[in-house]
């Protein structure tokens, strides 16, 4: 879909809208991500969210297309809004996937730390990612689930740990089973969100300062969708 | 319109179920077979949601899908009822003796399939072919006998895509044999064909470039079992469309369709029990929530506001019943798509939690490209499911939108409890007809693609006993439909119940009476039946459907 340049303009429109005015009673600003969930069916996506969302476990039957789940992280004195896209793992959405991730302020990629071909499945995951964005775009965590299961484990923490490392994206741990590290991750996700957004809003200022004209087609039409949300 | 429908609105709390404007004046009170189409009870007021099918459509029509086939003289031509009568009986009671000793035929079946080896019946040959394989429970005959009918689905070489019991795996071997078998009947595509062994039917439908196979004790006909064979296909089509299908194989002959359909089993299944269970398939209609006709046309009219650019359905349902459902102008929706998308939401749970957002190719409509279908429940422990089908998968967050804006224009308008409330009572009993030896019927208004049913009361109480229900339904649909000598009217007398089948060119309607009634009452209480039928249709159908 489209050329890099193209998405990364997509990407910076939806950063414009996503700063909107909170809901009654607090003065802060709140923000609006994109989070998707990546990885093979049945690795744990639907229930990490379900978890993060609804504080409980439940069997879950595979995903038909994407789910679409809304929830608010208060951290300090910012309350940010996660819009969680949690993506079917089947190889009949491949196709789609990229739907899904499109825009995305962040994705974990899932994988089951039971089944090596799931770990593999999240490294193409990433290289799909790395030609839809640019580096410090997106916030990548790499999330091996179902820590539950630990004893029949077949991929290790030394080679997950390497491989998080070499390609500059975090990693954890956890289990929606047993409720591990699952608030720890979506905390975390919410943060680093924060810090990158900061980042780019510096970067933004700084490109703001040398153009010489506002333009003002833009602020309108950004002016615009604001009301609009 | 708009504030004819408020009008009615107001109607709602004193409960009258009878329409006060009048607009049923040029609308008979007991209808007769010479009602002309469009004037039954249960057709909308202003034109069909549906799009106009005939029964067993897709078997009779050729490679082209959009080839409208016409059945030559029409089901009035049938003259020969009587001689078919003795036949239908014969079959009744065999249908009633095999219905009631299943215990003891499957015993006799087993028994008998261990013996004979040497019988060249495709049964035999499955066994043979198993015999030589590994054991493996998954695919012994005695585990076969256990089911009513087995289902399988495979590519044209041959390759397992599906099956309804035991692996695939398992079962490849015997897939090659109906592969060969296959390939033996076929004369021409498109056709079935079917083999009759011992009690058995085998069904074969092909639709290049699946194959699809039914092993059925059932005594469903063999249009039947077709027609379910087919709704097995539009399923696979809806997850894949038709174009990336011929794709695949025409890029890979051999390719296994398994990868691809993972995960997906489970709708198919489900799609499987439900045939078996709901009549809507056999009606090749929808069955509406019953409803006070104030509330409904409120709901739909919210419905209609919440619109979208591109949106083309939005659908209300309630466990497999249609609430409302508003279409695009000029569009119209097919009702095996209608049923593939009951199918998907009650085939999973998984559409309680947050907004689905899903590509969908209803196949009917068009069988190349995908929807994007938004599926969602207005709250989480209610039963009521929207479903807004979208031709923009862009669209998320305004189709999201539109889910919204319906919930709250719902609530503003003060309708959102009466629809709570109509949840609670989904079926109604058929003692609110005043017939007592009315025991339940199925009325379909042609026009209008619904039917309205009652409640399955006693003396059919247990699944068994309701499935027997619906198989004897079956039976005189498959009579009243038989494609070579279609009959209007069919009058049985049985020692469990006392059946009737009348369809004309408006409606159908499938009566079950206690065995005690002479036919004289039967027929008067048809009549009785359909003008309560007519009183009750702004309840029980959606007659003023909304488009946007
Ligand atoms: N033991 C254990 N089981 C888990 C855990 N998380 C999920 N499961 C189970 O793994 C199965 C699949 O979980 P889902 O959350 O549906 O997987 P998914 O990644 O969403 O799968 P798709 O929707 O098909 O892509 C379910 O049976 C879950 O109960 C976990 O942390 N530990
Ligand atoms: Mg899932």
């Amino acid at each position: 879909m489209g050329n890099g340049q193209e998405m990364a303009q997509r990407t910076t429109g939806n950063k414009e809208v996503s700063f909107l005015q909170d809901a009654p009673g607090s003065k802060e600003f709140s923000c609006v991500f994109k989070v998707v969930l990546l990885g093979s069916s049945s690795v744990g996506k639907t229930s990490l969210a379900y978890r993060y969302v609804k504080k409980d476990f439940q069997d879950s039957l595979p995903t038909v297309g994407c789910s679409f789940f809304n929830q608010c992280v208060t951290l300090d004195a910012t309350t940010v809004k996660l819009e969680i896209w949690d993506t079917a793992g089947q190889e009949k959405y491949h196709s789609v996937c990229h739907l899904y991730y499109r825009g995305a302020n962040a994705a974990l990629l899932v994988y089951d730390i039971t089944r090596k071909e799931s770990f593999e499945k999240a490294k193409v995951w990433l290289s799909e990612l790395e030609k839809e964005f640019l580096q410090n775009e997106i916030v990548i965590i790499l999330v091996g689930n179902k820590l539950d299961l630990s004893e029949e484990r077949e991929v290790t923490i030394e080679e997950a740990k390497e491989f998080a490392k070499t390609n500059c994206i975090l990693y954890t741990e956890t289990s929606a089973k047993s409720d591990y590290q699952v608030t720890e991750l979506f905390v975390t996700l919410a943060h680093e969100l924060l810090e990158l957004e900061q980042q780019k809003e510096k970067l933004r200022h700084t490109t703001h300062w040398k153009k010489s004209r506002v333009d003002l087609q833009e602020t309108a039409s950004r002016r615009m969708k604001c009301c609009q949300k | 319109m708009a504030a004819d429908v408020h009008k009615k609105g107001g109607d709602v709390p004193n409960g009258s179920l009878v329409p006060k404007d009048g607009r049923h004046a040029e609308r008979s009170e007991s209808p007769t077979p010479g009602l002309a189409q469009g004037t039954e009870p249960g057709a909308g007021q202003e034109g069909a949601m549906f799009v106009h099918a005939q029964s067993y459509e897709d078997l009779t029509s050729t490679e082209n899908p959009d080839a409208t086939v016409q059945i030559p003289g029409g089901r009035e031509d049938a003259q020969s009822d009587q001689t078919k009568i003795e036949e239908i009986s014969k079959d009744f009671s065999k249908l009633s003796t095999q219905l009631t000793g299943i215990a003891l035929d499957l015993e006799e079946e087993m028994r008998q399939s261990k013996e004979d080896k040497q019988d060249l019946s495709p049964k035999a040959s499955r066994r043979d072919s198993v015999l030589s394989g590994k054991e493996d429970e998954g695919v012994s005959m005695d585990a076969w006998h256990m089911h009513q009918k087995h289902v399988f689905v495979l590519s044209e070489a041959g390759k397992p895509v599906y099956s309804r019991y035991g692996s695939e795996e398992a079962l490849s071997s015997t897939m090659g044999v109906m592969m060969a078998l296959v390939s033996f009947v076929e004369v021409q595509k498109n056709a079935i064909r079917s083999i009759h062994a011992d009690g058995y039917k085998v069904v074969f439908v092909r639709r290049s470039p699946l194959v699809l196979v039914a092993v059925a004790r059932t005594r469903q006909s063999e249009q039947e079992i077709a027609q379910e064979l087919l709704y097995i296909y539009y399923q696979i089509l809806s997850l894949l469309t038709l174009t990336q299908l011929n794709r695949i194989f025409q890029q890979k002959q051999n390719y296994d369709l398994r990868r691809l359909l993972a995960g997906s089993e489970r709708i198919t299944d489900n799609l499987l029990d439900l045939m078996a269970r709901d009549p809507s398939f056999l009606m090749g209609a929808a069955r509406c929530l019953p409803m006070a006709s104030g509330v409904r046309d409120i709901v739909s009219t919210c419905l209609q506001q919440a619109k979208a650019k591109s949106l083309v359905f939005a659908i209300l349902l309630a466990k497999n019943q249609l609430v409302s459902l508003v279409r695009k102008k000029d569009q119209f929706l097919h009702h095996i798509d209608l049923h593939l998308l009951f199918n998907l939401i009650s085939s999973s749970s998984s559409f309680r939690e947050g907004e689905a957002w899903t590509p969908i190719c209803l196949p009917k409509f068009n069988s190349s490209g995908f929807f994007s279908a938004h599926i969602s429940y207005l709250e989480q422990d209610t039963d009521l499911c929207l479903l807004l089908i979208s031709t923009d998968r862009e669209d998320f967050f305004t189709v999201s939108d539109c889910k919204r804006k319906f919930q709250d224009r719902l609530k503003k308008r003060g309708v959102y409890q009466a629809l709570l409330e109509a949840l609670h009572t989904p079926f109604y009993s058929v003692s609110q007809v005043g017939i007592p030896f009315l025991r339940h019927f199925i009325y379909k208004s042609k026009s209008s693609g619904l039917f309205t049913s009652p409640e399955i009361e006693a003396p059919y109480i247990t699944e068994k006993e309701k499935e027997r229900l619906l198989g004897l339904y079956q039976y005189l649909h498959s009579r009243a439909h038989n494609s070579s000598r279609p009959l209007m009217n069919i009058y049985y007398t049985g020692s469990h119940e006392n059946l009737l089948a009348w369809v004309t060119n408006a409606f159908e309607l499938y009566v079950c009476f206690s065995p005690l009634g002479t036919k004289a009452a039967a027929v008067s209480a048809v009549h009785k039946l359909m003008r309560w039928i007519r009183k009750e249709e702004d309840r029980l159908f959606i007659l003023t459907p909304q488009t946007y």
